[in-house]
């Protein structure tokens, strides 16, 4: 059938199974939007307040959900305010697929009215992108890049294009959802050296991310770690994984992870990495980091074998078949004089908590685990109190604890629980928990929550400071607090209320657990207002190429 | 555990493989840029297949660098083969044109010196002429060297290309381009 190629931009994406993108319109755009409204049966366009909150809600429906996510955008400014979030989901490799209108062909790379070079603005923060230049080949790249987002290591793919190849018309032949290339099977071989480390090693411990998740390998994981008796501790883009309390639990690891996780690497013997990467803030020396051990790195991409550490033995491909593959060359070991050596260390964090009783940041999160319940997705945007969310969050599920990782995006929270919310839809409890400082970098996306009618619960703890800054000030710069404490008077229960939410105030565990219930039962966003001490640190901490003996417990 | 030692700085060649598409030689540079990987010479040119194009890179690093180049450029969607030349079994070519100001004492030191080297003069004035050369990396710095007396007034080289010896060829994968 002939099409206009904003029609067909619009049956790939409903071929490909979206039923739901996020965006925001303008002019290069008018042709792609009239086409969505003719297909409004099938497929959901959001309005956010921003495109870069469009973004985030793409990237939060990716995480929540797994699909591919997906937000649109006009040209120029339209364009450019995806950026920070296309980023965020690069660094965290997350599928999503950003579509950019651009102006006619005819205008571009002559500074037309709201033209940017959006591909070349991208190209270094996407897994690849198109400049569509032949409506004979529309439909084709939108396919690819479905199956570019959703292959191997996932990521943001974007598409820029023209408003007259929007315009123009061709035929069109549906074809049925593209599926992502099958990831390579690991080698059988190595699999059985990984099995002979791990089975002659005393002291193993298992350091896994981001990668596990996304691989849908948690169950494997899980078993595999059971069943060789191996201690584990995750990222923070693992979190979820393995639960809280688990007895091979050994909670997060790298600059703000529990002693036992730091101290365990440090003395290990053998460390599987899986699915993680040894960013900067898990190796914070990357020549001291696991002094002791013998390294397996599993990854789908080669590309990050020996990057930061360099390792014993690498295996490439898919976690879920490397893990399941590997659970029969396990012998059941006995670990007994390890885990003793780690219960040690489970001690100095047991001090920390206790001397952290009332704490109210821990509170609240052991309040949202007991009201809201495991089933619960929690979404943090950047600072202390992501920290905390991801030291108390007693979430365990993958795919529960939704968090800029990478690229630390403060803004992230409220969009991508917005994109949370409609990929899980009524029935989940979906939790936003900010800052003071996160919250106002893009709170505006709060009247897309109400225009949406989605209960979103945002947990805002206010320091009123930028608390995690203010804290390296605190440590590293002589406590000279500059551009950290501003003066706002933002009332935060009144802008809620203001926008169409509903508002609360909570200044301690009981109040909290009142408003929490409450707004459990509300419809619609809204927002518990905490106060907090501005003093209040985030601890454990390792600074930026210190080591465990480094670490600091004191405030 | 094995540290990343810092390894003596080394060079390769890299044939890359691309698909022949507008912005294909942004993307590498991008790459190498953004990863603050060296580059010596890069030369890109159409092969004989028209959707492929070849990108001929002398990059500077440790073997981990090298490695973590391969990788990375591997990953470029439209890179469609990566390979470490062997230098020492293949075919390295630069094309050198340089000015020269001269004076007529000067022109006949010069053309001797090009006669050894096969260099031919390609441009002649009264006070200047332009030699053209072509060779090894390595034979146009020594041609430069013995050149450095006299007075050069504009140079410049295409970059290496370099071809395997013997039948065997790069292997590639054919699949659709991703043109849009």
């Amino acid at each position: 059938m002939l099409l206009t190629g904003a029609q067909i931009i619009v049956e790939v994406l409903i071929e490909q199974g979206v039923t739901d993108l996020f965006g925001y319109p303008g002019g290069a755009a008018l042709n792609i939007y009239d086409a969505l409204y003719e297909r409004q049966d099938r497929i959901t366009h959001h309005l956010t307040a921003h495109e870069q909150g469009a973004a985030h809600a793409a990237d939060g429906y990716a995480r929540a959900s797994g699909k591919v996510g997906v937000c649109m955008a006009t040209s120029g400014p339209g364009a450019t305010n995806l950026v920070t979030g296309i980023a965020t989901a690069f660094l965290d490799s997350i599928p999503m697929v950003a579509i950019t209108a651009n102006v006619g062909t005819d205008l571009i790379g002559k500074d037309s009215f709201q033209e940017v070079f959006i591909t070349g603005i991208t190209t270094p923060i996407t897994k690849h992108n198109f400049a569509v230049r032949d409506i004979n080949r529309l439909a084709h790249t939108i396919r690819s890049a479905f199956r570019i987002a959703s292959s191997g290591r996932k990521g943001p793919v974007l598409i820029d294009i023209p408003k007259d190849i929007s315009a123009a018309v061709c035929e069109f032949t549906p074809e049925p959802p593209i599926a992502a290339e099958p990831a390579a099977i690991p080698d059988s071989a190595l699999l059985q050296e990984v099995a002979d480390m791990v089975n002659r090693c005393k002291r193993p411990v298992l350091y896994y991310g981001g990668g596990v998740i996304s691989a849908g390998a948690s169950e494997e994981l899980l078993t595999f770690a059971w069943k060789a008796q191996i201690p584990a501790c995750h990222t923070l883009m693992g979190t979820g994984v393995i639960g809280f309390g688990d007895e091979l639990d050994l909670g997060m690891i790298g600059m703000h992870g529990s002693v036992t996780a730091n101290a365990a690497i440090d003395k290990a013997d053998l460390v599987l990495a899986v699915g993680s990467r040894f960013s900067d803030r898990v190796a914070l020396k990357s020549d001291a980091f696991a002094p002791r051990a013998k390294i397996i790195h599993m990854d789908i991409d080669p590309s990050e074998f020996d990057k930061n550490v360099v390792c014993d033995l690498a295996v490439g491909g898919d976690l879920k078949a490397a893990l399941a593959d590997l659970l029969p060359l396990i012998e059941n070991c006995d670990r007994s004089a390890w885990q003793a050596e780690i219960d040690g260390w489970r001690a100095a964090d047991a001090t920390l908590a206790q001397r952290r009783s009332g704490f109210f940041p821990q509170a609240i999160m052991e309040i949202i685990g007991e009201e809201a319940g495991k089933d619960a997705v929690i979404v943090t945007d950047v600072g202390q109190h992501q920290m905390w969310a991801a030291q108390f969050c007693k979430q365990t599920h993958p795919r529960g604890f939704l968090t800029s990782g990478g690229l630390g995006t403060m803004g992230f929270g409220l969009g991508a629980a917005i994109g949370a919310k409609l990929a899980l839809g009524e029935a989940v409890t979906v939790i936003h928990v900010t800052g003071d400082a996160s919250f106002h970098m893009n709170m505006q996306e709060t009247c897309t929550a109400v225009s949406e009618g989605l209960q979103i619960i945002t947990v805002l703890m206010d320091n009123r400071t930028l608390g995690m800054v203010r804290q390296l000030q605190h440590y590293f710069q002589n406590s000279h607090y500059i551009a950290t404490e501003p003066d706002r008077k933002t009332d935060f229960v009144m802008l809620e209320n203001a926008f169409g939410g509903t508002g609360f105030r909570a200044e301690n565990a009981g109040e909290f657990r009142a408003a929490l219930r409450k707004a459990m039962e509300t419809s619609g966003p809204s927002l518990i207002h905490c106060p907090i001490g501005s003093e209040e640190l985030v601890l454990p901490m390792i600074a930026s190429g210190k080591t465990v003996s480094d670490i600091i417990l004191e405030p | 555990m094995p540290q990343i030692q810092p390894q003596a700085p080394s060079k390769a060649v890299l044939a890359l493989l691309v698909e022949n598409n507008a912005g294909v030689l942004v993307r590498v540079a991008t790459l190498f840029g953004r990863r603050g990987y060296n580059i010596d010479s890069l030369t890109v040119s159409e092969t004989n297949d028209p959707g492929i194009s070849r990108i001929t890179i002398t990059a500077q690093g440790d073997q981990n660098i090298i490695n973590q180049i391969v990788q990375q450029t591997q990953k470029l969607v439209e890179v469609r083969a990566v390979r470490i030349e062997d230098v020492s079994n293949a075919i390295q070519r630069e094309l050198l044109l340089v000015k020269l100001r001269t004076n007529e004492r000067q022109r006949s030191q010069i053309k001797e010196i090009c006669e050894i080297y096969e260099a031919k003069i390609v441009d002649l004035t009264k006070s200047s002429l332009i030699v053209e050369l072509t060779g090894k990396p390595g034979k146009i710095d020594a041609f430069l060297d013995v050149l450095a007396p006299y007075e050069i007034i504009e140079q410049c080289r295409t970059g290496v290309t370099t071809i395997g010896r013997g039948p065997d060829v790069i292997p590639y994968d054919h699949s659709e381009s991703h043109r849009a």
